[in-house]
């Protein structure tokens, strides 16, 4: 973030503005929070956990997406797999509406089986695309991802086929039922900050530096010194990891599993939501998660109110989405940052 | 296998047969385990299995089908991946929209037969309007946009995501069968023994003759592309373009008119893949994705931009899918997915795939 605000403030030529600004833009976040914290007071329970709570968490995974391909320029499309895939483990393990099936461990060991797995897979999804370069990521990363939908499509012994798994409960621990919604929504918007703070850590922590190197020029960070393979893997562990915990949140927010919660269509949902918020900083995923989600929730009844067929909201998403691509490709984070630059210049030029 | 003249001389066929002889005495286990893997699978094939063998393996006709299934989906695959790979070999244009064109061909084509009643010209409309829809896409967004791989990308992926929406508002959710024409209905005896009667009479294998038809065509495009790349002045051009295509426009050649073509040439022959496909199977919702998807493994496994690795790569994920298919259901798509990890594991660039 302290990267990109003093090479913005060089472009924009307003020395002066910066230290306030950074102020400022620190100030936005802590009162995002603070609305965050104290929301449960006012929303309702549908508020909190399906538009709000659902946010959080797609945001989440989108912002493993977001950390790889921004500061990493690996664009990978496995990360939904991988939350998927922690969904699905925690389901096998932990308790669900199918005896024949789920293990019923305790939560404790459960969780964190289900989050080894899904980083290991993670992790070995960005061994094989890492040693090539650039756009082979994306071809290699969907075909992992179809692969697994496919493999829960048809597979019964482990991931019941078609049908899924439902009735998959939040544990109760610390004497707390985390099914509960105001529960839930606190447990979800912990992990979602935690994971944001976390990625903004690492930006600029000497790890996130290099990785940020290995994106701009992976052979002068070869020819200084660097593994830049090694850099590319664990970034994709770490990814995994916030797209594990992601995952399983989901499962406990949906109360249900099943292929289309990894299928392709969500794998490419989570790269629209992270295109269209803008790959330049972690808030973008959040951001695009943000209109997604409410895109999803209202779209259909608005489209039919304005007297249009409510079934087309792919389109819409699609068109949203080329439009993005065609004419801002950083985002809605580059909009508001081109918006708020052309402002300040115009505001620098009135006095005169 | 050649004289010491043949270095001297050295015609073409003598060189390869050369190399051909010194490749087996530089490796002779290598080949010695090739030549019985051969010999296994032509017994595999040819002769009647004993009764042993098909208790443990299962019966004969069903491996015999499967493998009949999976060589002429491997024709299909190939269809499909050889535009994909194409496009992608001199574009760096990974096209995301490519099972779109590919399902709105086979639904043109469905269209077509309809209309006109002829399973052929429905080939011609198919292509023509796919090729058409793939010029288009070059001239109005990808020609603006050259050099920005991911961009490009992700533009193809926005396409496909409205094309498929607009493609279920139109023709519904429910899959359309293309009807085969009687001409090419019905099976074809071949001279494969697959179970031995009672009486001692052998059963002969009866393939559905369209498939293997079919199959025919696809070796004979294969084929032609592999002599238009390698024998005439646009393959050149073609050619010239995958290995450096700013040194290719610096020499004064229409580069940007080689990409409509070769843009419009692969995007028809998705479209005439999606006829073959409704022909063979359905077409339906999602298609589009199985497609997609099959075409990225191929040019995975196969090799970027490599017409023969296409081909090779079709034939070993037709192959995989259906042996999967036949003896481990659950795990099917396994099989296919455990060959591309292990390909890109051993062989990044693909198996006939160019660093």
């Amino acid at each position: 973030m302290a990267i990109s605000h003093t090479r913005e403030t060089r472009i924009g030529g307003v020395d002066s503005a910066a230290p306030p600004r950074w102020i400022a833009d620190h100030f936005a976040i802590l009162l995002l929070g603070l609305v965050l914290v104290l929301l449960p007071a006012v929303a309702s329970n549908f508020v909190l956990d399906q538009i709000v709570g659902w946010t959080l968490i797609l945001g989440m995974i989108a912002l493993s997406l977001m950390f790889l391909a921004g500061y990493g320029g690996m664009v990978s499309l496995v990360q939904m797999t991988v939350a998927g895939l922690a969904g699905y483990m925690i389901t096998v393990f932990g308790a669900s509406s199918l005896p024949s099936i789920s293990l019923f461990w305790p939560w404790w060991v459960a969780a964190p089986v289900a989050i080894i797995i899904a980083v290991a897979f993670g992790t070995l999804a960005g061994a094989l695309s890492a040693r090539t370069e650039g756009i082979y990521t994306i071809m290699i990363t969907l075909a992992l991802a179809s692969a697994f939908f496919y493999l829960t499509l048809q597979n019964w012994s482990i991931f019941n086929g078609f049908n899924g798994f439902t009735t998959i409960p939040a544990p109760i621990f610390l004497g707390i039922n985390w099914k509960s919604p105001v529960a839930l929504y606190y447990l979800i918007l912990f992990f979602a900050g935690l994971s944001y703070v976390t990625v903004l850590y690492i930006s600029r922590a000497p790890f996130g530096l290099a990785l940020q190197g290995t994106r701009d020029n992976p052979r002068r960070m070869e020819a200084i010194g660097f593994n830049v393979t090694a850099h590319r893997i664990a970034a994709y562990a770490f990814a995994a990891l916030i797209a594990a915990i992601g995952g399983i949140l989901l499962v406990w927010l949906n109360n249900q599993i099943s292929p289309g919660t990894a299928g392709i269509e969500a794998t490419i949902d989570l790269l629209v939501i992270a295109v269209v918020g803008g790959l330049g900083h972690p808030i973008g995923a959040f951001i695009g998660a943000l209109i997604y989600v409410i895109l999803r929730t209202f779209a259909l009844d608005s489209l039919v109110a304005v007297g249009l067929d409510g079934r087309r909201f792919q389109t819409i998403i699609g068109l949203g989405f080329l439009v993005i691509v065609l004419f801002s490709p950083d985002g809605m984070i580059g909009l508001w940052r081109r918006w708020s630059a052309r402002a300040r210049s115009q505001t620098g030029k009135s006095p005169r | 296998m050649t004289t010491a003249l043949g270095h001297e001389v050295a015609p073409q066929t003598a060189q390869r047969g050369d190399r051909f002889a010194r490749w087996i005495s530089r490796r002779p286990v290598a080949a010695l385990t090739i030549a019985i893997a051969v010999i296994f699978v032509l017994w595999l094939v040819f002769a009647p299995w004993p009764e042993e063998f098909e208790n443990v393996f299962g019966r004969k006709r069903l491996f015999i089908n499967a493998l009949f299934n999976g060589i002429t989906l491997g024709g299909l695959y190939f269809l499909v991946a050889a535009g994909f790979t194409l496009i992608f070999g001199l574009m760096r244009n990974v096209n995301l929209a490519h099972g779109s064109l590919y399902l709105f061909g086979g639904y043109m084509g469905y269209e077509a037969g309809v209309w006109t009643g002829s399973w052929l010209l429905s080939y011609v409309f198919a292509f023509a309007c796919c090729a058409l829809v793939g010029a288009a896409m070059q001239v109005l967004i990808f020609r603006r946009m050259q050099g920005q791989d991911l961009r490009q990308t992700l533009v193809t992926l926005g396409l496909s995501i409205v094309f498929s929406d607009l493609m279920v508002w139109v023709w519904g959710g429910n899959a359309i069968q293309i009807d085969t024409p009687d001409y090419l209905m019905g099976p074809v005896p071949t001279p494969i023994i697959v179970a031995i009667k009672s009486s001692g009479d052998a059963v002969f294998l009866q393939y559905p003759r369209v498939r293997l038809v079919i199959f025919i065509a696809a070796v004979l495009i294969g084929v032609g592309m592999w002599l238009a790349l390698h024998r005439t002045r646009i393959g050149m051009m073609i050619r010239a373009g995958v290995d450096d295509r700013d040194m290719l426009s610096v020499l004064g050649y229409r580069v940007q008119l080689l990409f409509i073509l070769v843009f419009a040439f692969g995007a028809g022959l998705a479209g005439m893949a999606g006829i073959v496909g409704g022909t063979f199977q359905s077409i339906s919702l999602g298609e589009d994705s199985h497609f997609l998807l099959a075409s990225l493994v191929v040019v995975i496994v196969g090799g970027m931009g490599s017409i023969p690795g296409a081909a090779l790569g079709a034939l070993i994920i037709g192959l995989s899918e259906q042996f999967g298919l036949v003896y481990f259901q659950n795990y099917a798509t396994v099989a296919t997915f455990v060959i591309m990890v292990v390909v890109l594991a051993l062989r990044p660039q693909g198996l006939l795939g160019r660093r």
